[in-house]
């Protein structure tokens, strides 16, 4: 998105989309103002636990430590593998001292945990406002440590990423550091996106029976085993927020499968069917792998769509999950979609989603949050699903919350989990009904 | 640099924060990029406020950078203005606002708002979270109060204190706030004002009016006491009313600078810790080794409570604020200790490790230092997590707050009775060192071997009259339903704290269909049955 594509300043006024599409534009929302989100140094507190070989060490201030310890709550104590190097005044005061700063706390930090096999230099807003070149560091000190760690960087900074952007920003830096795949090797599939290991042990299962042979994950459960990646590889997004991975990917040659993410019956069984299509498998037995699970699903969200079904819910923007888990919702269990709220809306990987959704649905992407608040008190939607910062508050308004981190955390996507999904958006609701005080 | 997991204080902006949030009708605009929201679920979270922070965000970005910055953040603080309508704001930085460099305190001036703007200088890479808190509340009152609002002589009526300290986020703030109140009312003492927690601008314009200031909290009001001090010739009392005897010293001090008589709040009959302390249950409590870390007004006063009315020793004492080191170091010396000042949780660690307590009193950081080396714990200070923001009354000042604290510190303990008995079966299977010690049995590691299964269980319990609490009791049938390897290996997946329910639930379900085995598919088949 270019600076132009965003309202000036405040004013807040319905925009119509006018980049070229191949479906109807529909109008979006454009706002800017406050925006209450986490900056994308909080994709470490479940990329850690997903890539288990590796370190993440976040550059920054006082601040940046505080967050991470305020959203990784008990977490922080088990033997973490993230810490932040804190700068402090002398630092800021010249470069060169710095990155010697930077020298001597990775190397008691690897002196230390001798088990760290790839270690993420993660930017933040103040190592970037200062141009703390950690491109370099990384260089610099991956050249003194390697073989032994792989040492990476990326930028999870406030002022460049929101929330899941950070996931993002560390997949697309492992991208370059994947093995290549020769062109003329066999297509193979590559899931894209941290799922939690039940789920992605559940499609690895679905694949084989399938008869997909290689089938690779990004991340890898260890950083230092990535899958190759070459004009052979056919890549599927897991997750929605994965651009400048995806651009990443298609820079190396892959090709990504374009279909729904995978939530629910409709959009699991797409995203199946998307990939068993593009490697040709026969559509009867995919069908015949499907079948299981779709069925399964389908009869575990039959008991819940009579407590979600009619019932009217908000998105404030947080994950860029939004989206698709609208689209599940309303297509699912018969909720009727008030407004959409996303950080960021890529329009190419959500153009399906996008299309599945009602006439009335209002989409918006950014935010000016005391505007938004200002709609959300208007609309009165039977559930808003937003930030712990928003929740309590609005609970105290009389309004019913679903709190949107627990589902960045929870496993959520496939057949199986469908249900849990459900349950998710449910339980507010019930839960506001059973209470008699 | 400085290699960070833990930090015992956010930053300086943080501290404002809990001083705004503790006001009200006052507004803070806060330059800061995005992300820094984070803070607001502090407040909303751990402290379980119904309403939003009033802080405003400019949420800068990346592409603004050297172009409108200072437009954002004179659009955001007009906006904040003209919708919370406030009687006064403060503007500040976060730390990468400060980098750079937009003048909040010029911006604001020049934008000529219609209510007092109260700069805030914070510097984010020397000072923390206290340190913020004290200066805020030092600018706030600095500028707002009313210089010509001065108390008329004493004469007849009653005596009047202004109460300093009490914040949002603040370790038992509200319940303190209570006891206090109560004190004075014994002591014939009004209360002028009680600052942040609750206060207008408007209040502390008026703060002159009073007689004398009490500083419950020395971290966040004893910058803006002096001024007052020196100022408005307001006299303070620096008592810290934690524990009995410094409840105590507490009522002789207000009581002399209010010219009352102290017998009243001195003969209050609430105070059930000195009893306790000497029923003969307290006698094994006898220099018990206790090691002690935390702010330095919370440690202080729990080694004093340790060592003269708790009978214990003190084998350990820190801070994690260096402002305040000199007090913690005196107190120390006391205590025949070498004092322990440091924001580095490994350090406080190694120390404790190296002290070998029985008992830690400590923040949330030495709660979950303590559990890894399997010592009792309590909670005196800041920071805490949101189960140290209880429904309940529960202070840590005045009399009460010394019933509270004799509960809080000694439940951790095994109970004298219950040691001797500990003692006398030493070699019984259910006291076995393995088994820890019943009131922290659900916080110390568990060494003992893997739970028996339900086979096992039953051949324990015919030698035993009531199943271990610990071993699930299943209603369930004998029956025995095998699971393939596949899906036991998928059980395992599942976190441990719903395993229990996945694997019942499981079989009840195969039991229910007449199934023989269970297969990958008949646990997803069940995980659908019971899907609500």
């Amino acid at each position: 998105m270019s600076v132009a594509d965003i309202l000036d300043g405040c004013a807040a006024e319905l925009a119509r989309d006018d980049r070229p599409a191949a479906t109807p534009a529909r109008p979006v929302l454009r706002e800017r103002g406050q925006r209450e989100v986490f900056c994308g140094l909080t994709g470490i507190i479940w990329l850690h636990r997903k890539m288990q070989d590796a370190f993440f060490l976040v550059v920054g201030s006082r601040t940046c430590a505080h967050l991470l310890q305020s959203a990784a709550g008990v977490m922080i104590f088990a033997e973490p593998r993230f810490a932040t190097a804190i700068m402090e005044e002398r630092d800021l005061a010249g470069m060169v001292d710095a990155q010697d700063e930077l020298d001597r706390v990775v190397n008691r930090l690897l002196e230390r945990r001798p088990d760290i096999r790839t270690l993420f230099l993660v930017g933040s807003c103040p190592s970037e406002v200062i141009k703390l070149d950690l491109a370099k560091a990384a260089q610099r000190l991956g050249a003194v440590h390697m073989p032994r760690v792989r040492i990476l960087n990326y930028s999870g900074s406030g002022i460049e990423t929101t929330f899941t952007q950070g996931e993002d920003a560390c997949l697309s830096a492992l991208v370059p550091v994947m093995p290549a795949l020769p062109a003329d090797a066999p297509k193979e599939l590559l899931i894209v996106g941290s799922l939690p290991d039940i789920v992605e042990d559940q499609f690895l299962r679905l694949f084989a029976e399938m008869g997909i042979a290689k089938v690779g994950c990004l991340p890898a459960r260890n950083a230092r085993d990535l899958p190759s990646v070459g004009p052979g590889t056919r890549y599927l997004l897991a997750q929605p927020f994965l651009g400048e991975t995806a651009m990443a990917l298609e820079g190396r040659g892959a090709q990504r499968i374009e279909a729904l993410f995978p939530f629910g019956v409709n959009g699991t069984s797409d995203w199946l069917r998307a990939a068993a299509e593009a490697f040709g498998i026969d559509r009867a037995l995919a069908e015949q792998v499907i079948a299981p699970g779709r069925a399964r699903a389908a009869r575990a969200l039959a008991n819940l769509r009579p407590q979600l079904e009619g019932k009217r819910i908000t998105f404030l923007p947080d994950s860029q999950l939004e989206v698709p888990l609208a689209r599940f919702l309303q297509d699912e269990l018969g909720m009727e979609l008030v407004e959409v709220g996303t950080p960021y809306l890529h329009r190419a990987h959500l153009a399906r989603e996008l299309d599945r959704f009602g006439p009335n649905v209002r989409v918006s992407e950014g935010q000016h949050l005391d505007r938004q608040l200002d709609r959300v008190r208007a609309d009165r939607p039977d559930i808003t699903v937003c930030g712990l910062g928003l929740a309590n508050p609005l609970e105290g308004e009389g309004l019913t919350t679903k709190w949107a981190i627990e589902l960045v955390f929870s496993p959520i996507h496939g057949f199986d989990q469908a249900a849990d999904l459900a349950e998710l958006f449910a339980r507010p609701l019930r839960r506001r009904d059973m209470l008699e005080i | 640099m400085q290699l960070a997991v833990w930090t015992y204080e956010g930053p300086p902006h943080v501290g404002a924060m809990r001083v705004a949030t503790a006001m009200e009708k006052l507004h803070y605009v806060l330059h800061a990029p995005q992300g820094d929201t984070y803070a607001d679920l502090l407040f909303t979270m751990i402290e379980r406020r119904g309403k939003r922070p009033p802080v405003t965000y400019t949420t800068f970005e990346a592409r603004d950078l050297g172009k409108d910055t200072a437009q954002i953040f004179q659009d955001a603080a007009r906006e904040a203005v003209a919708r919370f309508k406030p009687q006064a704001i403060i503007v500040g930085a976060s730390c990468t606002a400060e980098l750079i460099q937009d003048d909040p305190a010029g911006l604001s001036e020049a934008m000529g708002l219609p209510c007092p703007v109260i700069p805030l200088e914070l510097p984010s890479y020397q000072r923390k979270e206290n340190w913020g808190a004290a200066e805020t509340f030092y600018q706030i009152v600095r500028t707002l109060a009313d210089k010509s609002v001065v108390r008329a002589p004493r004469g007849g009526r009653a005596a009047r204190a202004n109460i300093l300290g009490p914040t949002a986020l603040g370790f038992r703030h509200r319940d303190d706030l209570v006891e206090i109140r109560k004190i004075l009312a014994l002591l014939g003492v009004e209360v002028n004002l009680v600052a942040p927690l609750g206060a207008t601008p408007e209040d502390i314009t008026r703060i002159g009016n009073a007689d004398f200031n009490i500083v419950l909290y020395p971290e966040i009001a004893d910058e803006a006491a002096r001024w007052l001090e020196k100022t408005f010739d307001q006299p303070a009392v620096r008592t810290i009313p934690i524990g009995v005897g410094a409840t105590r010293s507490f009522i002789a001090d207000v009581a002399e600078l209010a010219g009352a008589d102290p017998t009243p709040a001195l003969g209050d009959t609430s105070s059930r810790m000195p009893w306790w302390s000497r029923s003969v249950d307290s006698t094994y409590l006898t220099s018990k080794r206790v090691f002690i870390f935390g702010d330095a007004t919370h440690a202080v006063a729990a080694a004093r409570i340790a060592r003269e009315e708790l009978g214990f020793e003190v084998c350990g004492l820190g801070c994690y604020s260096r402002e305040f080191a000199r007090e913690v170091r005196a107190e120390a010396a006391r205590c025949g200790v070498e004092p322990l000042i440091t924001d580095d949780h490994l350090a406080v660690e190694d120390a404790i490790a190296a002290a070998a307590p029985e008992l830690v009193l400590g923040t949330q950081m030495e709660r979950h230092i303590a559990k890894r080396l399997g010592i009792p714990c309590a909670v005196i200070s800041a920071p805490v997590h949101v189960q140290d923001f209880p429904a309940r009354h529960s202070p840590q000042m005045g009399f009460e707050g010394a019933n509270v604290i004799f509960d809080t510190w000694v439940h951790p303990l095994v109970m004298g009775l219950e040691e001797h008995l500990l003692t006398m079966f030493r070699e019984d299977f259910e006291f076995s060192d393995e088994a820890g010690a019943s009131h922290h049995a659900a916080h110390s590691p568990r060494k003992a071997a893997p739970a028996p299964t339900p086979r096992e269980l039953e051949t324990v319990g015919a030698v035993q009259a009531e199943p271990l609490a610990e071993v699930p009791v299943t209603d369930a049938e004998p029956v025995q339903t095998l699971w393939t390897e596949e899906a036991e290996r998928e059980l395992k997946k599942i976190p441990f704290f719903v395993r229990g329910k996945a694997r019942r639930n499981t079989e009840a379900y195969a039991t229910s269909e007449g199934l023989a085995q269970i297969s990958l598919e008949t646990l997803y088949d069940a995980k659908a049955h019971y899907a609500r």
